[in-house]
């Protein structure tokens, strides 16, 4: 079986700050990881490839440094990579990614499976996994939060949604995002990291991929216009009671049911 | 010793210094008031005083020692021996509403706080101004006085040491209400004994620390923890000095085994990134960049690899950070939780004899027939050692527990070690304390507690 999953490198950071004037992340100085979701999503397909021994191979979109986190797949026990890097690709929305992926998918072979991280840390969008499925034209589902079965020809995975919880049973080849918490991400090992010190991380670009069309790549490829960048309001408004236990219990109840938490 | 049993007088003097929403009596105290962490002894104070101010620990103190009423200072009460136990009734001060942070200084380092702030507070405060609070004991929801009370240790304890190498000052209210001020901002102190110094570890039995000035070091902007499996705890173990010889100085060097890892997924309810081997190191380094940590961890995870680890895995991100010291920090709470009474045994030895003591622990758990748990510093010798009542019924446990202390305290003595390394003598482990030091120690710890405290009202009956 062939599991490719789709990595992103993203700020070390979840306090990055804005600058309210560009609307620019201001990334100076702030150091770089993978993507936490990710990880997840990485944990699956090595627990599938230790249940049923597949080729995991990893895959990202990005500057030429985003190779280290495909190093640091090596050290999780991903057994291949490629990074996807052209200037040509700089400035992607959501469906320009999505398609550059799809196009560097296409180059990589003919995976079974594709397994994303439910969204990114940076974007939050959660868009770009499904719409990788589309291009590809397989069958997806997202916020998968348990794999109950590997058959022959499916996988059946139960899904989380917002209330209720699916079975669905897909045919591959197929792609799936998959929840934080789906498994314990392992932690990168020294011994691997000796092993694949040398490995290399091979890199494509715009010239590699069967649509060399530069209008559907990048900025040009985007139709999302951002037209502000603002960091999220932050509520830390909160009450301090005083009292015995029985009252504060009490006044806690009233509090989570006119909120209507409960 | 005969002490004056509380009195509506008594209430109302209180009740005029406090209000009377910060007095509290019978019904009103919380049980929590009647025992600490470990519930070996419990007793209600017959009075609880929440304070605000400076003025009114030294007006309650004034008067309780001209009444000759025992007084028993408390921060969160997660102390593990009964130093924040009411023995003798009496007052029972609440310092944890003493909780403002008053000053952080940036030009000396130091950071000035009431008693009651709370250590986690303190980490996210200074951890925001670029700064570091070096001491890192497990319990985070302890207040600063407490942890100044125990001089508490910590996990970073191998590379910056204790609290009391970073408390600069203190100001405290003396058992006749006097108040003074010892140390300062100031970094060398050779101005006779060290007072401040007496005062940190003293468990609340000298005086009643109403103010703090803590010394700060620049914020490492990175921290990377290395977590290694081996094979089983005595190759883990026999490791550490090893670690230590090669002169890299991790911040922190932790052994654990699987069940208490597997205790606290439980507890946590949450997985640790790895529970497939049988005992592991945990070792942590900070420094400015990853570059520069990764040179230094490299010669180390050969060291371990070499010395037999199965592997050595990198946390190098706050997520990885979180799954596994998340988990670290609950491993005595789980326990606790794993079993229906416990008490524990926090001796220090020499480095090199961590691996002796813990091997000479775990074979008493056949000697003695009874559950024995362990986790600890390895890095500094502190060991953190729980022996479980499971289903024993009182009488067999209190022989077994006695039975087994003693043959730790005494080995541990055999071997240059001390009593505690960290979590105080209280009442619990007087005795020991009494062993290990000698006759001629422990009268001079007493004509001590006896200079500061002619009465002897403060926290009675605890340390010697």
């Amino acid at each position: 079986m062939e599991i490719l999953v789709c990595i992103k490198q993203v700020p070390g950071t979840t306090e990055v700050e804005v600058d309210e004037k560009t609307g620019v992340l201001k990334r100076d100085g702030i150091d770089s990881k993978m993507n936490p979701y990710d990880l997840y999503a990485l944990e699956t397909a090595l627990k599938l490839k230790e249940q049923i021994g597949a080729k995991v191979t990893v895959i990202s979109m990005g500057p030429p440094q985003a190779k280290e986190i495909i190093n640091e797949a090596y050290m999780m026990g991903a057994d291949d990579g490629a990074l996807f890097s052209d200037r040509k690709f700089a400035g992607a929305d959501v469906l320009a990614t999505a398609y550059t992926l799809s196009q560097g998918i296409r180059k990589m072979g003919n995976p079974d499976l594709i397994i994303c991280g439910k969204m990114t840390t940076d974007g939050d969008t959660a868009q770009v996994g499904p719409e990788i499925a589309e291009f590809l034209q397989i069958p997806h589902v997202a916020n998968v939060q348990e794999i109950i079965e590997l058959k022959d020809n499916s996988i059946v995975v139960e899904k989380d949604m917002p209330e209720t919880v699916e079975v669905a049973d897909i045919k591959y080849p197929c792609l799936i995002t998959v929840e934080k918490d789906i498994f314990q991400p392992r932690l990168p090992s020294f011994k691997l990291k000796l092993k694949t010190k040398d490995k290399e991380v091979p890199i494509y670009s715009l010239k590699d991929f069967n649509d060399k069309n530069e209008k559907n790549y990048g900025l040009d490829g985007s139709p999302t216009q951002v037209k502000r960048i603002f960091p999220p309001q932050a509520n830390t408004d909160h009450e301090m009671w005083k009292g015995n236990s029985e009252k504060l219990t009490d006044k806690l109840f009233d509090k989570l049911e006119e909120l209507k938490f409960i | 010793m005969e002490f004056k049993k509380i009195d509506q007088k008594d209430i109302d003097y209180l009740i005029s210094v406090c209000g009377e929403d910060r007095v509290f009596l019978g019904d009103e105290i919380n049980e929590d008031f009647s025992h600490d962490e470990l519930a070996g002894i419990s007793n209600y104070p017959e009075v609880l005083v929440e304070v605000k101010e400076t003025k009114e620990v030294s007006e309650i103190m004034k008067y309780a020692n001209e009444k000759n009423i025992p007084v028993t200072p408390r921060g969160q009460g997660t102390g593990l021996v009964g130093s924040a136990v009411a023995l003798h009734g009496g007052i029972m001060i609440n310092l944890s509403t003493m909780n403002e942070i008053l000053e952080l200084d940036e030009e000396n380092l130091t950071l000035t706080v009431e008693p009651g702030v709370l250590l986690m507070e303190i980490a996210k405060y200074v951890e925001d101004h670029d700064m570091l609070y070096p001491p890192d004991p497990g319990e985070k929801s302890a207040t600063i006085g407490g942890n100044i009370n125990t001089n508490a240790g910590g996990m970073r304890a191998v590379k910056y040491g204790v609290t009391r190498d970073f408390v600069r000052g203190l100001e405290v209210v003396l058992p006749n209400g006097e108040v003074i001020e010892v140390g300062g901002k100031v970094v060398k102190n050779s101005s006779g004994y060290s007072l401040k110094d007496l005062f940190v570890g003293s468990e609340g039995t000298l005086g009643i620390v109403t103010k703090a000035v803590l010394r700060l070091l620049p914020l490492p902007k990175k921290t990377i923890s290395l977590l290694i499996p081996f094979p089983n705890l005595e190759t883990a173990i026999e490791t550490v000095p090893k670690i230590i010889k090669s002169k890299t100085i991790p911040t922190a060097v932790e052994y654990m085994v699987r069940d208490v890892i597997l205790a606290s997924e439980e507890f946590l309810g949450s997985k640790f990134p790895d529970n497939t081997s049988d005992a592991y190191l945990l070792l942590t380094f900070d420094g400015n960049s990853k570059e520069e940590i990764e040179n230094v961890y490299d010669k180390v995870a050969h060291i371990c690899l070499d010395a037999g680890a199965l592997d050595v895995l990198i946390s190098d991100t706050q997520e990885r950070q979180e799954s596994i010291w998340s988990a670290r920090g609950a491993f005595l709470e789980a326990i606790k939780a794993s079993t229906t009474e416990m008490d524990e045994c926090d001796v220090v030895v020499p480095r090199e004899k961590v691996a002796e003591f813990v091997k000479y622990t775990d074979d008493l758990q056949d000697k003695f027939d009874i559950k024995i748990r362990s986790f600890g510093h390895a890095g500094d010798g502190n060991l953190h050692i729980y022996v479980l009542k499971d289903e024993l019924s009182e009488k067999e446990w209190k022989e077994k527990l006695d039975g087994v202390f003693d043959c730790m305290y005494t080995k541990a003595n055999e071997l240059g070690g001390k009593v505690s390394g960290e979590h105080g003598i209280g009442y619990a482990k007087k005795k020991y304390l009494e062993k290990s030091l000698g006759k001629e120690g422990m009268n001079i710890l007493k004509n001590i507690k006896k200079s500061f405290d002619p009465k002897g009202i403060l926290n009675p009956d605890k340390v010697c």
